[in-house]
C-alpha cells in the first residue's frame, strides 16, 4: 500500500461554488484559470493532506467556506473541481467506502427530536452496521467519558439541554469507531462545563485510539488546545497552514513566539479577525458556508 | 485494489429493519398524530359511506343497489385510506429528515439508498395495513353488509401485488423535496389529489370527463380498486384479477427501478447544487 493510499484525507484543489451555473467559457472571454463562475465562490482551490493520528484544525469565521468544504468530504455535496480522497477512496466515485469510514458531528445536533438519545444512537448505529448489542454496551461507556448519565439517554431529546444534546451527537459519531472523524464546529454554543467535556473526550478518543480528526472552529483557544496543524480559511482559501508553534513564529517577526496568540496570527495572516470575516461573509453562510 | 480494511458493511436486512424500528418508533412517539389520522380516516369511511343510505332513504334504487353502493363506497374509502397511508408514510423519506434535521447524518451513513427506500416502503405498508384494518373494524358495526362472497385471498394478491406501483408512484414523490426544499411537500401533496380524483376512488372512472380518462388508464390505482372491487363484490377469484395483477406488476416493474433511478439522480443534483442541508 502506497503512502498516498495510507493518507487519511487529501483534498486537492477543490472548489465549490453555489448560485452560478459553472459556466467553463472559451479563453479569451475566460478569468480565473480559465474557469468562470457566476455563483458565489465558497471553497477556492482548497488543498491538504491529514495524517493518521492527527488532530488537523481548519479555522474561519462564519461564511469562511469550512462546513462546505465538511459538506464535500462527508459526500453531501459533489465538488464542482479537484478531488476528495478518503484513505485513497474518492469521495464522489467511491462514496459508500468513504462513508463507512467518516462519521461527522455537526453545529446542529441533528436528532429526531421526540426519539430518545438511545432510539437515535440505535438507529444510527444500525445503519453503520452495529447491533443492538453493541450501541447498548458502548454507549453507556462513551456517555459516561462525556460526562452524561445514562439515564439521560432514555429521554426524548427534546428534554435535553443544548449541551447534553451535543454531547449525544458526539456518542452518535465516534459510537461507529470512524477512522477518520469530521468535527464541524462541534462545540459551537456549548457552555464552558460542556465544552471542556467534549474537548477533553475528543483529545482521549485521538490520543487512545489513533483516531485522525478534522476540526473546524472559530474558537482559536480550542483550535490550539486540540490541533496538531492549524490551517487558516478566509474567503474559501487557504491563507496560512502549520503547527501552532510554526504559525505564530510566521508573525511574531522581532517579538517573543510565546507572546502571540492565534488570533493575532489570525489577523495577520488574513488582514482581519474572525468577527470582521464573521459579519462580511456571514450571508455566504445562508448559501452554503 | 483495497485501500485500508473496510468495516464490515452493514447487511442489507439489518439496515431494512432499523429504517422499519426507527419509523416504529417515530410512530410510537407521534402516537397523538396517529389516532388523529386515525379517527379522520374512520370518520371519512364513515361519512363517504352514509351517502349510500341516503340513496336507501331517498328510495332511488333497489335493496340490491343500495347495499352494492355501500360496499362500493366502503372499499373505495377503505383502499384509499390505504393508498394515502403508503403514500404519506413513503413519500416523507427526505421531508421529514429536513423537519427533524437529519437528513445529513441519513444520507451520509453508508447504506445503499435502494436498501433505504425498501426500508420505507416496507414500514409504509405494514403501517398502512394496520391502520385501514382499524378502520375497516370501526367501520363495519356501521352498515350491514353480505362479505360471504368475498374472495379475500384475490383481494389480499390485488393488495400487496399493487402496492409495489404505489410504492414506486410515492418515491417519485418523495423526489420533489429533494428537488424543492421548499415546495416540494406541496407539490407531492398534489400529485396525491390527482390521484385520488382519477382513479375511482369513489366513482366508476367512466363518469370522468374523456380528458381525464386517459390519466385513470395509468393509475396504478384504478386497478387496484378494480381488483380488490372485484375480489370482494364479485368474488372474483385470483384468476379472474388476473388482468389486473398483471396490469400492476407490469407498473411494478417499471416503477420501481424507474422510481430509484430517478431518486439517484435527484439526489446527485440535489449534492451538486447543495440543497441536502437541513433547512428547507
Amino acid at each position: 500500500m502506497s503512502e498516498h493510499q495510507q493518507t487519511p484525507l487529501r483534498v486537492e484543489r477543490v472548489t465549490k461554488s453555489f448560485g452560478g451555473r459553472g459556466m467553463r467559457l472559451p479563453a479569451p472571454f475566460a478569468r480565473n484559470n480559465g474557469h468562470r463562475r457566476r455563483g458565489r465562490m465558497v471553497v477556492d482551490h482548497v488543498s491538504f493532506e491529514v495524517q493518521r493520528g492527527e488532530i488537523f484544525g481548519v479555522i474561519g469565521a462564519n461564511g469562511s467556506g469550512k462546513s462546505t468544504l465538511i459538506r464535500m468530504i462527508s459526500t453531501l455535496l459533489l465538488p464542482d473541481e479537484g478531488s476528495v480522497r478518503v484513505f485513497g477512496y474518492d469521495a464522489v466515485t467511491r462514496a459508500t467506502e468513504v462513508r463507512a469510514l467518516i462519521n461527522r458531528v455537526s453545529a446542529d445536533p441533528s436528532f429526531f427530536r421526540n426519539m430518545s438519545a438511545y432510539e437515535n444512537l440505535l438507529f444510527f448505529g444500525r445503519v453503520y452496521g452495529l447491533t443492538r448489542a453493541d450501541v447498548r454496551r458502548r454507549t453507556p461507556v462513551i456517555l459516561q467519558k462525556l460526562g452524561l448519565e445514562w439515564s439521560r439517554a432514555l429521554e426524548p431529546m427534546s428534554n435535553l439541554s443544548r449541551g447534553q444534546q451535543q454531547k449525544i451527537a458526539v456518542a452518535r459519531s465516534f459510537l461507529t469507531s470512524p477512522v477518520l472523524m469530521l468535527l464541524d464546529e462541534p462545540t459551537t454554543g456549548l457552555d464552558p462545563r460542556s465544552k471542556r467535556d467534549v474537548q477533553t473526550f475528543i483529545r482521549e478518543v485521538q490520543r487512545e485510539h489513533d483516531a485522525t480528526i478534522l476540526l473546524t472552529t472559530h474558537d482559536m483557544d480550542e483550535a490550539e488546545l486540540l490541533c496538531d496543524r492549524i490551517s487558516f480559511l478566509s474567503g474559501g482559501r487557504i491563507v496560512a497552514l502549520g503547527t501552532p508553534y510554526e504559525l505564530r513564529a510566521q508573525v511574531a517577526g522581532n517579538r517573543p513566539v510565546e507572546s502571540i496568540d492565534m488570533e493575532d496570527v489570525f489577523m495577520a495572516l488574513t488582514g482581519r479577525s474572525v468577527e470582521e470575516d464573521e459579519e462580511e461573509e456571514g450571508e455566504a453562510a445562508l448559501v452554503g458556508g | 485494489m483495497a485501500l485500508i480494511a473496510l468495516p464490515r458493511a452493514p447487511g442489507s436486512g439489518g439496515v431494512l429493519w432499523a429504517f422499519i424500528e426507527r419509523q416504529t418508533n417515530l410512530w410510537k412517539r407521534y402516537w397523538a398524530w396517529e389516532l388523529v389520522w386515525l379517527v379522520y380516516g374512520a370518520v371519512n369511511t364513515l361519512a363517504v359511506t352514509f351517502i349510500a343510505k341516503q340513496v336507501d332513504a331517498a328510495g332511488i334504487g333497489s335493496v340490491e343497489d343500495v347495499n352494492a353502493l355501500v360496499l362500493f363506497l366502503l372499499i373505495g374509502t377503505l383502499v384509499w385510506a390505504y393508498l394515502s397511508a403508503v403514500l404519506d408514510d413513503i413519500s416523507m423519506v427526505v421531508q421529514w429528515e429536513r423537519w427533524e434535521g437529519t437528513i445529513e447524518h441519513t444520507l451520509m451513513a453508508p447504506v445503499r439508498r435502494a436498501v433505504h427506500l425498501a426500508g420505507m416502503c416496507v414500514f409504509g405498508v405494514l403501517h398502512a395495513i394496520i391502520r385501514t384494518s382499524l378502520i375497516f373494524l370501526i367501520a363495519l358495526p356501521f352498515f350491514s353488509v353480505d362479505l360471504s362472497q368475498a374472495d379475500w385471498g384475490a383481494a389480499v394478491a390485488v393488495l400487496l401485488i399493487g402496492s409495489f406501483p404505489v410504492a414506486g408512484l410515492a418515491i417519485l414523490a418523495g423526489v420533489l423535496p429533494l428537488l424543492y426544499p421548499e415546495r416540494g411537500q406541496q407539490m407531492s401533496m398534489m400529485i396525491q389529489a390527482f390521484v385520488l380524483l382519477v382513479s375511482g376512488v369513489y366513482y366508476q372512472v367512466e363518469v370522468l370527463p374523456s380528458w381525464l380518462i386517459p390519466f385513470s388508464v395509468i393509475s396504478p390505482a384504478t386497478y387496484m380498486l378494480d381488483g380488490i372491487r372485484g375480489a370482494i363484490i364479485e368474488g372474483e377469484s385470483i384468476a379472474a384479477v388476473g388482468p389486473e395483477l398483471a396490469a400492476l406488476a407490469a407498473f411494478g416493474v417499471i416503477l420501481i427501478p424507474g422510481s430509484m433511478l430517478v431518486f439517484d439522480m435527484a439526489e446527485r443534483w440535489a449534492k451538486k447544487t447543495g440543497r441536502l442541508k437541513r433547512q428547507g
